[in-house]
């Protein structure tokens, strides 16, 4: 529990940051190279050039959601709310083309560009932050 | 390379990150969102998510900076540009966006394609085509 904050979940946010952060420093460390969602997610579908191997990619492609999986097998889970496909259709174009021109999203440039003091992952970073609180500000007025 | 050299490291950073971005409630695009709409009922775990992760990933440059080559690979394949230019701010913000409107990010939506793969369907098939589009549109062709 945060003190005014009922809803914060700090401790399992905590937890769950760290192993991400450990995933990316396994990533780093083993394979010597980003662990950018948005970027081996291109790779394995084969839009992106690149060197890293196709196989690698679909390794942490197929990895990743079996992590979920395995979570979600051993903890009492709620199903999430998500909003409805026209919406989740224009918001997938916008990431997809978004994270592909800006070369990177959360993880990539979030947590291992920003961890490494990158500026242009600290720009991106605050660009994309404060794009989504625009966002979700500018959606709440019209109530949608 | 051998295929276990090849895949070791993806499948188990992969792994650790769907773990992490389900115990941390990222997977919850209400969570997520929650985090974005600073001006109303703010949630502020995703700030322990990225803190955790980026604490360890510092270690994991300090670790990287005194090695030679990743313990499963020939050498480093790491982004080094520092300039910054339009193409990361624009990308970066069109990402936002996305990002706010259905608080989905390229990990978390991996992830839900096995925890509510109705919604995460069309989502990643979304994305796909949106980098699919970046990549049309906008790829600089390089002379061969």
């Amino acid at each position: 529990m945060l003190p005014g904050f009922p809803d914060a979940a700090p401790l399992q946010g905590l937890i769950g940051g760290l192993l991400i952060g450990l995933a990316a420093a396994l990533m780093l460390l083993g394979a010597g190279r980003i662990a950018g969602v948005s970027g081996i997610l291109a790779r394995g579908a084969g839009i992106a050039e690149g060197s890293m191997a196709r196989t690698s990619a679909w390794g942490f492609i197929v990895g990743l959601p079996l992590g979920a999986l395995a979570i979600r097998l051993a903890t009492d889970w709620e199903p999430a709310v998500f909003a409805g496909w026209p919406l989740l259709i224009a918001a997938g174009l916008l990431v997809g083309f978004g994270t592909r021109m800006g070369s990177g999203c959360t993880s990539g440039h979030g947590v291992c560009g920003v961890s490494r003091l990158s500026q242009r992952s600290i720009v991106a970073t605050a660009t994309f932050m404060a794009a989504g609180i625009a966002t979700v500000f500018i959606m709440s007025l019209i109530g949608a | 390379m051998s295929l276990t050299r090849k895949l070791l490291p993806p499948v188990a950073s992969g792994f650790l990150f769907g773990m992490g971005l389900t115990v941390s409630g990222m997977t919850d695009p209400q969570r997520v969102r929650g985090f974005l709409d600073l001006f109303g009922n703010w949630d502020p775990t995703l700030a322990f998510v990225m803190g955790g992760a980026v604490l360890v990933m510092a270690a994991a440059w300090r670790i990287q900076a005194r090695m030679t080559k990743p313990v499963f690979g020939e050498k480093f394949a790491l982004p080094d540009r520092t300039d910054l230019d339009p193409r990361l701010i624009a990308g970066a913000a069109l990402f936002g966006i996305g990002w706010g409107i259905a608080g989905l990010c390229p990990g978390p939506a991996v992830a839900s394609l096995v925890l509510s793969p109705v919604h995460a369907i069309p989502f990643v098939a979304a994305m796909l085509a949106g980098m699919l589009l970046q990549k049309v549109t906008m790829e600089r062709k390089v002379a061969s």
